[in-house]
């Protein structure tokens, strides 16, 4: 009742208090441990500017797979951690080390932007992370800079230029003027073009470029209009594809100088290019009216899931679930057997929407190039350009494991 | 199409180009010269008068009503950003006008970014303007083009015809010289830096919005022809709209030729242009006494 | 003052003692801080001891960090020890070259046509082929610190990458504090103030000016080398306004007049847009920090004129009057 109860009084409750912290700590660490299950996915994709259309069917293609498969890839619960990248390479590495250092993730998936995917590539190749590339097409990812834990379900833009040029060498085209943004992705895809045209006997009479990401187009489609080639192939995404298509038409050209490009020239972007963009052929892995089951069922989930068509990024998006879920499926799961992982990876044979596809030994798809054809708002396939094409990855030294 | 065509069409573009930054720069320079304020956050003004035609297309659809009502809509942003922020500002130095004009433009960026989104969006050329000419062969010029380059002469002409022959004019002109001289005079001065300000700022939206269709409406518009619009300002002479046309008209065709003949340097062009001609007329080609 | 000074002592502890809590993460984000911070401290001397307010200064850090990735070996580690004095005379050279130029004007038109010199050397960087183009160049292997086998300390550690900077940063801030209070900075004050009445008393202008312009464009060129090094990676962007401006914002935010103000403004900024920026305290309206970091920036400017920096003389000089 008096002073010598309350120490022991005191001495209790500190020990409730230890025991109670001390089970908090427990239960905390009993939940943590739970949460651990999920999968950490870091997505970095642009979701502002020029390729924010881009990001978002990306997205909306790899969680229609995720959806599909009950929401679990080898057995377990995926967590997104999402990185606007804003399509600028000078924010990359910050941008891709904050999703792996500061969130942990186990998978990296991006991007869009061939010089952003490069920083990411650099900071996947130092911490060992695995990176699938749903979009950007830069050589060197799956080329001077491969790596085992580096995969693509894309494309590089040597593979969608390369297979235009015989294309219009063989139509009696032979002087070709090019028109691209100087970055990696239009250099590369200008640089196949020009390879698959010369192979055939063409030539490219001059090379003109716009700085990145300018859309101001009318002083060089004055000098086109004044060189007077046999054709124009461009290289052009998003919304600088929509302005160069309208701006080139409105110039007259459209009518008297035939215009190819690299199907993302009017992949996506249709609707808003309208009747300047009718009857433009284009090469790419993709098409509408690919008359598969398998691209129909495609195609008619993604537009019941998000109201809209879906597109060859869409497919990519869709495609790097796929893979994934073969690697993942494969470990039951388990991260941390990278090694496994990496070859099952490897061995996939993935049956998408486009076509069956398999990799390389430098990890980006082994591919069909269809022909395409714009009539109304379909890039409809008038042919395969090229069959089971391969991209030769310069300077990648890894051998197949 | 002949070598000399060539060069007569790339001047037209050249000379399009230069009248549009003109419009814009015309602004900056009034409020400049008139008011000695550095406002970084005209670009984001440019802006706004694009994202507003854009919308107004989408939504009135009419373009002809929408003009006077989004740019009564910019007039009163514009006062209201005078009374509310530049106005403490007058007192104080470069630096911190600079910072504040410079906080001014990320919030533009976001409102723009929650109100419009994202994306690039085109705005479609009105009805009665879509027509090309056609100049040779293969070559067309679009009519809208044409249409931009006389909205800006117009507009220049009346800055003109304001400026010179009426009083509110020679009191702008006065007030630029010596301000406590005309404030003692009787006149309201800071009346006349509030409209200033106002007109000026609308002058950006303006270029912006007959703009809009040819450059599209894009995150970043505006920080990207801001810098153009102070070599423009600072290379004709400070509060000279003189100096500002004959800038423009320079700077335009400076840019559109080195895009044709040097692709590589057109951009480094244009600022070793200003250096250059800063450092010989440290004050601008027809600075204002 | 000595609250002042105590707490900025106590600052420093903390910043230096900061690895001990592990994370990686973290420790590259002080270290990038620090490296923006030495930046800030350079320009501080243009603008707040000189009263030249520079909006190309970032050109002097892009063309550092262009030179040491250019410098280096594609897979291999280039030598601290000649590459760090190479780049900085690079550095000094340019801004020699650059200052003869610019200090022929002065007021709004210094700050104009410092803004094209920046942005001609942007455009360079961006449009052509000089360094990679607008996509950037990366710097593979940090340089090396082994002079004839033995290796002091290992750059690629990020432990040992900040320490090297926070060395440097303590380092630079003694240098100009030093510069400061020396006749020279003296100097510099008075031709802030009235550069007339200087010039009649025997101090011409252009050298002492040349000579701030020099060492600022040195010490950012510095800046430039290890922002290079730490993210092994350069683009045309370090060379922009944007960069330039942004620095200047943490100049007003932490007090132009201070050297310690730099260091602060460049902490304060920083961490204020990993804040705003964090999901996990702002959850969906963190995509648009931008428009709460605008809010500061105007709010701290209308306010705050002299900054962050001047809430901490005022607190002492309260504590002082409690005192006595």
């Amino acid at each position: 009742m008096s002073t010598t109860h309350r120490p022991a009084k005191g001495r209790r409750d500190f020990l409730k208090a230890a025991g109670c912290l001390t089970t908090a700590a427990l239960l905390r660490r009993g939940f943590a441990w739970a949460q651990a299950s999920k999968i950490k996915i870091g997505l970095m994709l642009p979701y502002t500017g020029t390729y924010a259309a881009l990001g978002s069917a990306i997205t909306n293609g790899f969680k229609l797979t995720i959806a599909e498969r009950g929401g679990k890839l080898g057995g377990r619960e995926l967590e997104y951690f999402t990185v606007d990248d804003e399509s600028d390479p000078a924010k990359a590495p910050e941008n891709t080390n904050r999703l792996v250092q500061r969130d942990k993730v186990d998978v990296l998936i991006g991007t869009v932007h061939s010089g952003v995917a490069l920083g990411m590539v650099k900071i996947a190749r130092e911490t060992g992370t695995l990176l699938i590339i749903p979009n950007a097409g830069a050589a060197a990812a799956t080329g001077e800079l491969c790596a085992p834990n580096i995969f693509r379900t894309s494309f590089t833009n040597w593979q969608t230029g390369y297979p235009m040029g015989k294309v219009v060498a063989e139509r009696g085209l032979k002087n070709v003027v090019t028109i691209t943004w100087k970055y990696a992705a239009g250099e590369e895809s200008v640089g196949g073009f020009s390879e698959g045209l010369t192979k055939a006997g063409g030539k490219v009479v001059k090379e003109l470029w716009v700085p990145f990401p300018q859309v101001e187009f009318q002083a060089l489609l004055t000098q086109i209009a004044s060189l007077k080639p046999d054709a124009v192939y461009t290289f052009f995404a998003g919304a600088g594809a929509v302005k160069f298509v309208k701006d080139f038409a409105a110039a007259g050209l459209k009518a008297k100088i035939p215009l190819f490009g690299s199907g993302f020239l009017t992949d996506g972007v249709l609707e808003a290019q309208g009747e300047a963009a009718q009857g433009l052929e284009t090469t790419l892995h993709y098409g509408d009216g690919i008359d598969t089951p398998r691209n129909k069922a495609f195609r008619d989930s993604y537009a019941k899931a998000y109201k809209s068509e879906a597109d060859v990024y869409a497919v990519q998006g869709y495609d790097t679930g796929l893979l994934l879920g073969v690697g993942l499926d494969a470990v039951r799961g388990d991260v941390s057997k990278k090694h496994e992982l990496i070859a099952m990876l490897e061995k996939a044979r993935i049956d998408s929407p486009r076509g069956a596809w398999t990799l390389s030994r430098a990890h980006n798809p082994i591919q069909d190039i269809y022909l395409r054809k714009v009539v109304g708002t379909q890039n409809k396939v008038i042919g395969v350009a090229h069959k089971s094409l391969e991209d030769p990855a310069h300077g990648c030294n890894m051998k197949k494991t | 199409m002949s070598g000399s065509l060539e060069f007569l069409v790339q001047l037209l573009n050249g000379i399009q180009y230069g009248l549009l930054l003109f419009l814009l720069a015309s602004g900056l320079s009034l409020i400049f010269g008139i008011m000695g304020v550095l406002n970084l956050a005209h670009g984001s003004f440019y802006m706004v008068g694009a994202y507003l035609a854009f919308w107004l297309a989408r939504d009135i659809g009419n373009i002809w009503l929408a003009i006077p009502i989004e740019l009564a809509m910019v007039l009163l942003i514009g006062v209201i950003l005078e009374s509310a922020l530049f106005s403490r500002l007058y007192h104080r130095d470069h630096l911190q006008q600079v910072l504040l004009s410079f906080g001014l433009i990320l919030i533009f960026e976001e409102l723009r970014s929650i109100f419009f989104g994202d994306d690039v969006h085109g705005v479609p050329v009105p009805p009665l303007l879509r027509s090309s000419i056609p100049l040779t062969g293969t070559l067309s010029y679009p009519v809208y083009r044409l249409f931009i380059s006389g909205a800006c002469l117009v507009v220049a002409g009346l800055m003109y015809l304001v400026i010179q022959k009426t009083r509110v004019g020679m009191m702008i002109r006065a007030g630029s010289t010596n301000r406590e001289m005309v404030q003692s005079l009787g006149i309201n001065i800071k009346l006349i830096y509030r409209w200033v300000f106002a007109v000026g700022v609308t002058l950006a939206a303006l270029a912006g919005m007959i703009a809009a269709p040819i450059s599209s409406v894009y995150p970043g518009m505006g920080s990207q022809i801001l810098i153009i619009c102070f070599v423009v300002v600072v290379v004709g002479g400070i509060g000279s709209i003189k100096g500002a046309m004959i800038s423009a008209l320079t700077i335009g065709i400076v840019d559109t030729l080195g895009q044709v003949l040097l692709p590589e340097f057109s951009g480094a062009a244009v600022y070793l242009l200003m250096a250059v001609i800063l450092l010989w007329w440290p004050q601008g080609l027809f600075r204002v006494a | 003052m000595r609250i002042g000074r105590l707490m900025l002592m106590l600052g420093a502890v903390c910043v230096g003692l900061m690895p001990l809590t592990g994370a990686t993460f973290y420790v590259q984000l002080v270290s990038k801080i620090m490296i923006l911070a030495i930046f800030a401290m350079s320009l501080d001397l243009l603008v707040g001891s000189a009263g030249l307010v520079s909006l190309g200064h970032g050109a002097f850090f892009g063309v550092a960090g262009y030179a040491i990735a250019l410098l280096s070996p594609k897979y291999q580690a280039a030598s601290l020890w000649w590459t760090l004095p190479v780049v900085l005379i690079i550095s000094a050279a340019l801004a020699l070259i650059v200052g003869l130029l610019v200090l022929r004007t002065s007021g709004v038109y210094f700050i104009m046509v410092t803004l094209a010199f920046g942005q001609m050397l942007y455009s360079l960087f961006h449009d052509t082929k000089l360094g990679g183009g607008s996509d950037g160049l990366y710097l593979y292997v940090r340089p090396t610190s082994s002079i004839a086998g033995y290796q002091p300390f290992d750059l690629e550690k990020p432990l040992h990458f900040f320490y090297f900077v926070f060395v440097i940063m303590l380092g630079v801030y003694v240098l100009l504090n030093r510069v400061r209070v020396s006749p020279f900075g003296h100097a510099l004050a008075g031709l802030k103030v009235n550069e007339q009445r200087m010039r009649s008393l025997g101090f011409p202008p252009i050298p002492y000016k040349l000579g701030a312009f020099v060492l600022a464009g040195t010490l950012t060129g510095l800046a430039g080398y290890l922002a290079a090094c730490q993210f092994g990676f350069v683009n045309p962007e370090m060379l922009s306004w944007h960069y330039s401006a942004m620095v200047l914002m943490m100049l007003i935010l932490g007090g132009v007049a201070r050297f310690h103000g730099a260091i602060v403004g460049a902490f304060a900024y920083v961490l204020l847009q990993e804040m705003l920026a964090s999901q996990a305290v702002f959850g969906a309206i963190a995509k648009h920090w931008q428009l709460g970091m605008g809010v500061l920036i105007v709010l701290s400017v209308l306010l705050l004129p002299n900054g962050l920096t001047s809430l901490l003389d005022r607190l002492s000089r309260v504590r002082l009057r409690q005192n006595s």
